[in-house]
């Protein structure tokens, strides 16, 4: 019994283990937090996009040797920028544009790293490596992550009517553009924050899931935001932590672990689950034929 | 808030709109509108209804030509909160994750400080509005879980809750039950009594005279606006809807048992008009529209 507890107690003896938890729990947060605004915004695609659109400006920050958070977050603004651009001045519908703007920067992000092997390792950009996460990148998932929380603690009322009802947003004075501007900047922040964690391509995971999940779970947004960031925390100290026992990859590790806590939800939730939307059809049909 | 700001002015002057993809939705659109008026938006799909709405509460620039609350540009008005808006049904997210409470909260947060923390005043305003809309017991309710008529009475609650003196409401009667179009019909004429002005956009002709006294038809410009009785003639309502209205038209022939008169009814298929011999407007309210404007012009003068 005492080995068993002795045996689970193992990760945080070692030090890259206890900084992978923490560090992990605290991008779950953030990223859970802003996921209750990227879902009701109807952002996902968004998020998705802007999570692949930084690998350029990853890979240009590693060569020039500064720092990857304002390379990563330079190159999502002028993805966004991009996207916006043509879907002003065309006629070519949202998710061609996102799909065409995110590939591109992608595919400029291959190359560039192809090109400069010795200073960026692909693997680490594309899957994340919170493993072996160093003291300069762990300040700046600090600094990102502290000033994304502030911002939304702050202003999440505004950023919700943005979301909600961005007519009414400036009828009181408040500007639209610029809580869309901001939304979108923590976007951006958020998902070079969450690449150094789970890597560029299960990004989107952290940005949608927990919020999709609290969505289920409530009808009122306050609550919805405890719930997703409460979950963003939850799954990745879990998901870093079980990581270690079945030596698998922390991200995969993380975002299986949110897929599974989304599904049992999807399931069981007791107002909008599965089988709670079946019992109540059963219901109201008994009372109909009495 | 002062005398002015009760009775409020509005003036669209010359507004054209442009969209960048070169559309000109509104050519050089001019009206007034004073405090204690309801007042109709009239025109089909596509009229410019929604732009000329858009221009009042700031959303888009003019190309040229002004909007002018109290002679202040709307930028300045908008920081007073004077504007409040009704949406249509169509446009709101009904799922997102809101009580009934939290909607009419919204009309306050521009009265609210920096963190949008709901002060004593706040909540007795929202109280106050909801009671005032019969929407206090259902004020935990999920906003989806409402009927069409309850929906849009939480949303005049809200603008109720911001104490807008210019209130904007887009179509309003859609998908609404009778009961409900009645209690709106009143509020809006005890929101009339206090001085506010409300402008309605419709393409409901029929139920127009009943209640608003003053219209404004609109076909990419403003066709004609002022009283009720006076702007909605044949003529002016068969060039704001085009080749649209059916019309009917009844001899002493057909209706034998008729004083004489020949009437006509011009109808959008919803509710019909009814044109006299005469060729004025038969609406039971003419009488009391007729007083308001002979109130407003001795208050204004």
């Amino acid at each position: 019994m005492i080995e068993l507890f002795q045996s689970l107690l193992t990760p945080f003896q070692y030090d890259y283990m206890l900084r992978a938890i923490w560090v992990s729990a605290l991008v779950g947060g953030s990223c859970g937090f802003l996921s209750s605004f990227v879902t009701l915004k109807g952002w996902s695609l968004m998020g998705d996009a802007l999570s692949h659109a930084v690998v350029p400006g990853v890979a240009v920050a590693y060569i020039l040797g500064l720092p990857f958070a304002l390379g990563a977050f330079i190159a999502g603004l002028m993805a966004a920028g991009t996207m916006s651009f043509i879907k002003a001045k065309s006629r070519i519908r949202e998710d061609a544009t996102i799909g065409i703007v995110f590939t591109a920067y992608f595919a400029l992000g291959l190359i560039l790293i192809s090109l400069f092997p010795a200073r960026v390792d692909l693997k680490v950009i594309l899957l994340g490596n919170i493993l072996g996460i160093s003291d300069p990148d762990i300040w700046q998932v600090i600094a990102i992550s502290a000033v994304t929380l502030l911002i939304l603690g702050m202003k999440w009322k505004d950023l919700m009517l943005f979301c909600f009802d961005p007519n009414q947003a400036r009828t009181l004075g408040l500007r639209p553009f610029l809580l869309h501007v901001t939304l979108l900047s923590l976007l951006a922040a958020t998902s070079v924050a969450a690449l150094q964690a789970v890597g560029a391509c299960l990004v989107v995971a952290m940005l949608i899931t927990p919020g999709a999940t609290a969505y289920l779970l409530t009808d009122r947004f306050g609550k919805m935001l405890w719930l997703s960031s409460g979950m963003g925390v939850a799954t990745s100290l879990i998901g870093a932590y079980v990581s270690y026992f079945i030596n698998g990859a922390t991200g995969g590790c993380i975002v299986t672990l949110q897929t599974l806590v989304f599904l049992g939800v999807l399931l069981f939730a007791p107002k909008h689950g599965i089988l709670a939307s079946r019992r109540r059809v059963r219901t109201s049909e008994s009372t109909f034929v009495q | 808030m002062n005398d002015q700001e009760d009775f409020p002015r509005l003036d669209v002057q010359d507004v054209s709109v442009a969209y960048a993809n070169g559309h000109l939705a509104l050519q050089n659109a001019t009206f007034q509108l004073r405090g204690g008026t309801i007042c109709a938006l009239v025109g089909v799909n596509g009229s410019g209804k929604s732009t000329l709405f858009k221009s009042i509460m700031g959303f888009v620039e003019p190309r040229n030509g002004t909007v002018r609350i109290n002679g202040l540009p709307i930028r300045e008005v908008l920081k007073k909160h004077l504007v409040a808006y009704v949406p249509q049904a169509e446009e709101v997210d009904w799922q997102f994750p809101l009580s009934v409470w939290d909607v009419a909260m919204m009309g306050r947060y521009g009265a609210m400080n920096f963190l949008r923390i709901p002060r004593a005043v706040d909540k007795t305003r929202v109280e106050e509005s909801l009671r005032r809309v019969s929407m206090w017991e259902f004020k935990d309710r999920q906003i989806g879980e409402l009927s069409g008529g309850q929906k849009k009475r939480v949303f005049l609650a809200r603008a109720l809750a911001q104490g807008g003196r210019v209130i904007l409401l887009d179509e309003p009667f859609t998908g609404v039950d009778v009961n409900t179009e009645d209690a709106i019909i009143q509020l809006l004429r005890e929101l009339r009594a206090s001085g506010c002005i409300i402008l309605v956009s419709t393409h409901n002709l029929g139920s127009v005279p009943e209640f608003c006294d003053q219209a404004v038809l609109i076909n990419r410009t403003v066709l004609a606006y002022g009283p009720t009785s006076e702007v909605f003639t044949e003529q002016n309502l068969k060039a704001t809807f085009g080749g649209v209205l059916r019309q009917f038209q009844f001899e002493q022939s057909t209706i034998q048992e008729h004083d004489g008169r020949t009437i006509r009814v011009l109808t959008d298929d919803e509710r019909p008009l009814v044109f006299g011999k005469d060729g004025h407007l038969e609406y039971k309210n003419r009488q009391e529209h007729a007083e308001l404007l002979k109130e407003r012009s001795e208050k204004h003068d």
